[in-house]
């Protein structure tokens, strides 16, 4: 944990930090990203899509976030 | 099922789901999205695949292709391209299911990056697990009908073996194998990869196949919307010859027009 109450996460193995008490959806709307458009993974986990919004981001957490895109 | 009978006749169906077109294609190597929506609508295609890879989170607006081709259309085929593993490509999967919220996926463990031959032990693996776990997965296989077979028992809803490898468009290499694996499968066999042209997907629907997959023929061709439509063709005129029964080959002529009444 950081002095500003912010947590501290990767995401597409890239650092960031959220909000203490952030959902996932809404870490996900930080991002710039609409949570009906991806899929979320929280520590190798995949989390069903209907509970994002119930979903705390804990500190330290990897996420891998992704969508489709085109191939063969 | 209220289709008239020609239709039905030619439709065919994987885990519960009827398609018309027997062309599946892919949506890697164009050079737009807009060129990609309108070669699969030239295409006719019904399904097409689609690879899960993370978003770019240092730049989210970019354009996507759900944008451009309408999942609710279009039924997306997502892919495990690139997976060397079958927990790669389960990991792949499951993600793929969260995002889209269905079951048919394409299951594709690649054994070498030269070759991009699949690994047949991981992959008969990745179909045991996905299966259990309600997933309805189409098999990229070797031409091999004895692996066809035991994806099949392991719950395969598709068999779909290489032609020849991912993006040589070399053509189907052994038309032999292919033509066993369509005599002993009770599930689709489609095959997928290695289509160059034309004949080639004529060729693979003359063997009796229920549809070819391809990506990099009508992508990488100089027109790929003609290209497109090429494919379209020959599908179908594949499927016609195969159904129309084609003629006993022989080794001499045998004239055309009757040999009474020579002048």
């Amino acid at each position: 944990m950081s002095l500003d109450a912010s947590l501290s996460i990767r995401v597409n193995g890239e650092h960031r930090r959220v909000p203490d008490g952030s959902s996932v959806a809404e870490m996900v709307g930080l991002l710039g990203l609409d949570p009906l458009r991806v899929a979320v993974e929280r520590n190798l986990e995949v989390i069903a899509r209907s509970t994002l919004g119930q979903v705390c981001v804990e500190d330290g957490d990897d996420y891998e976030i992704v969508h489709f895109v085109g191939g063969g | 099922m209220n289709a008239p009978k020609s239709v039905q006749a030619d439709s065919w169906s994987v885990a519960g789901r009827t398609f018309t077109s027997r062309l599946i294609v892919g949506t890697g190597k164009y050079k737009s999205f807009e060129e990609n929506a309108a070669a699969v609508k030239a295409s006719g295609a019904e399904i097409v695949t689609v690879a899960v890879r993370r978003v770019n989170i240092a730049d989210p607006n970019q354009p996507r292709l759900t944008d451009f081709i309408d999942p609710n259309t279009i039924t997306y085929l997502p892919n495990t391209a690139g997976c060397f593993s079958a927990e790669d490509a389960i990991r792949t999967l499951k993600l793929a299911r969260e995002a889209g919220g269905w079951n048919l996926v394409k299951l594709e463990v690649l054994g070498e990056a030269k070759t991009l031959y699949p690994d047949m032990r991981e992959t008969l693996r990745a179909t045991e697990v996905l299966v259990k776990d309600g997933f309805e997965p189409m098999v990229y296989c070797v031409d091999d009908p004895i692996a066809a077979k035991q994806l099949e028992e392991a719950g395969a809803v598709a068999i779909m073996p290489l032609g020849a490898p991912i993006g040589s468009g070399l053509g189907i290499q052994n038309r032999v194998t292919i033509r066993l694996i369509v005599e002993g499968a009770k599930v689709p066999v489609l095959v997928d990869a290695g289509v160059g042209t034309s004949s080639d997907a004529a060729v693979a629907m003359e063997l009796g196949c229920d549809g070819v997959l391809m990506n990099t023929a009508i992508a990488e061709a100089k027109d790929p919307l003609l290209m497109a439509r090429a494919m379209k063709a020959a599908v179908e005129a594949g499927r016609l010859a195969y159904l129309a029964g084609r003629m006993q080959m022989r080794r001499y002529a045998d004239p055309s027009s009757p040999l009474a009444g020579l002048i």
